[in-house]
């Protein structure tokens, strides 16, 4: 009995695990087509790799969305790293509010924020571009990391900073020695969390950007209106990095890491 | 350690630039009318009369709730056992199946969406393996179908991993503690694991509801030019109509719906666990 329940809930996850990744397979599949068909391969061929590493379009797409993405993840962390260790130290109004105020790009449909900021671009006359585009991903990632580094911050004896004061440091040195080194899983996953909002987002980058300027998911939802197999290239070499940076992020910390957890886990 | 406090200051006055003056907006937006110039604009609540009484927007938002609630239902259904299998695994064997459901949310959204249009269409994978049963074509592309299909494979990893988070913080030997007193495998199930779990269930429905209520992608792309959900009358009213004011009154009425079940979610979860310390 026990056995039949078990070989039936493995084939359950494997329906599961078929229905997340055939669409993945799929893609890459047809990417190879010879044809412009989505339903019918015609064999092998790279022409969409070549269509779409000519089209400059989407080079720049994907330019624009690296770019973004890095710049984004950079400028939120250190803004969010900053606003948390100050706000831990603040007073309790204003630790409120400003949480508050924080947790509303996140609780608030994406396309409210979008709009917003829409709004806010036109009000004050700047005109729609990268620089928008990125202000807007560094609005909405920064509450992410602030939101994973405040929970380490909670753990951390207060009186730590004042110790390495006490010992002579600065208020610098206490904070770059000190505070920072003992929050850093926060900071690096808060910064994890960041790029991959800013490498995904669509809603937001499709409300503030213009002037020719797009990413990867404006691009896709553009060109989707009409078949382009380059998209299954586009999409296929993304996967491709994806994949790559995933494995190194697993694999390489499997390997260097023995070093026993925090006591916070 | 009050030289810290200063750090702050940065962000608090980007937050009020960046997020309140925007909401800010969209509420002056709102309730205002457009004069002729730029400076002229009247009070009024006319955007959401308009949209209370026409029943074309009332329809958008019944179908937009019904989407997201039937998406909801289904992640949960599935989500569910899924995360159980994955918290009875062994150490090892649970990180492995924790990449495997993470992994293509990592992919883009919209890329993941795009795969399936080749595969719903009428000539597509799904109705050629139909056809060999001799079933079919059933058309499912620009259905409600395709949309809840596409909803439910973008948001489910987040209700699994919901759940199971919850699962593998619960304590072991609550269980072992209630068989030892007695109860069945079912009777653990619904009095201990479920409650426990519970917390875990209801930020996963949080994860999926809500965006699948803005979501405006996701109808356009599967769910095709005719299928209409609240985002997409929001994105119009923006980029094709124009009509901010209106957009705006959406907008803001689509946010309160989200915060009313945000805070009603809340407080289902905090009743249900001081009911539980309290007994």
């Amino acid at each position: 009995m026990k056995k039949k329940k078990r070989v039936a809930s493995s084939i359950g996850m494997g329906f599961l695990v078929l229905f997340f990744y055939a669409p993945i397979i799929y893609t890459i599949i047809f990417s190879f087509n010879d044809s412009k068909s989505l339903t019918h391969f015609a064999g092998f061929s790279l022409r969409w790799y070549e269509k779409m590493f000519g089209d400059r379009t989407m080079m720049e797409a994907v330019f624009y969305t690296i770019i973004t993405a890095v710049l984004a993840t950079v400028i939120s962390t250190v803004v969010g790293t900053i606003t948390a260790i100050g706000l831990s130290k603040s007073r309790k109004v204003v630790k409120t509010i400003v949480s508050q105020i924080n947790d509303l790009p996140i609780m608030n449909p994406e396309i409210v924020t979008a709009i917003g900021l829409l709004m806010l671009y036109s009000a004050t006359h700047i005109k729609k571009g990268f620089i928008t585009m990125l202000l807007a991903h560094i609005m909405f990632c920064t509450p992410y990391v602030i939101l994973s580094i405040i929970p380490k911050l909670r753990t951390l004896d207060e009186n730590l900073a004042d110790a390495a004061m006490d010992l002579g440091a600065t208020p610098w040195q206490a904070l770059i020695k000190v505070i920072v080194p003992q929050v850093k899983p926060g900071i690096v996953s808060g910064a994890l969390i960041a790029f991959t909002m800013s490498f995904d987002d669509f809603v937001i980058s499709y409300f503030v950007t213009g002037n020719g300027v797009s990413n990867i998911s404006i691009l896709v939802y553009t060109m989707s209106k009409r078949v382009n197999p380059s998209i299954n290239a586009l999409s296929t070499l993304i996967i491709v990095i994806i994949s790559i940076f995933l494995l190194i992020g697993n694999v390489v910390p499997a390997l260097t890491k023995k070093k026993p957890v925090s006591a916070v886990d | 350690m009050k030289q810290f406090r200063k750090m702050t200051y940065p962000y608090v006055v980007w937050i009020a630039i960046m997020i309140v003056l925007p909401m800010l907006l969209i509420m002056f937006y709102a309730f205002t009318k457009q004069g002729n110039s730029v400076m002229q604009f009247s009070f009024t609540v006319e955007n959401f009369v308009r949209f209370v009484s026409d029943t074309v927007f009332l329809e958008v938002l019944g179908r937009s709730l019904r989407v997201a609630l039937i998406t909801t239902v289904i992640c949960i259904i599935i989500g569910y056992p899924a995360a159980y299998y994955i918290a009875k695994c062994s150490e090892g064997l649970k990180m492995k199946w924790v990449l495997i459901i993470t992994f293509p949310t990592w992919i883009n959204m919209l890329v993941r969406t795009y795969a399936w249009i080749g595969i719903l269409q009428d000539d597509g994978v799904i109705n050629s393996l139909l056809g060999v049963f001799g079933i079919g074509p059933i058309s499912m592309l620009h259905t409600e179908f395709a949309v809840v299909l596409g909803m439910v494979y973008n948001f489910i990893p987040f209700m699994i991993l919901q759940i199971y988070t919850s699962l593998t913080k619960m304590d072991n030997s609550l269980i072992e503690a209630a068989q030892d007193l007695g109860a069945n495998g079912f009777k653990c199930f619904t009095k201990v694991t479920l409650p426990l779990s519970l917390p875990g269930v209801i930020s996963g429905i949080t994860l999926v509801f809500l965006p699948a209520v803005s979501s405006f992608c996701i109808p356009k792309l599967l769910g095709g030019g005719q299928y209409v959900l609240v985002g997409n009358v929001i994105e119009s009213q923006f980029l094709t109509s124009g009509d901010w004011n209106f957009g705006s009154a959406i907008s803001l009425i689509m946010a309160i719906i989200i915060m009313i079940s945000l805070y009603v979610t809340k407080k289902i979860d905090t009743t249900d666990v001081s009911e539980r310390s309290a007994t």
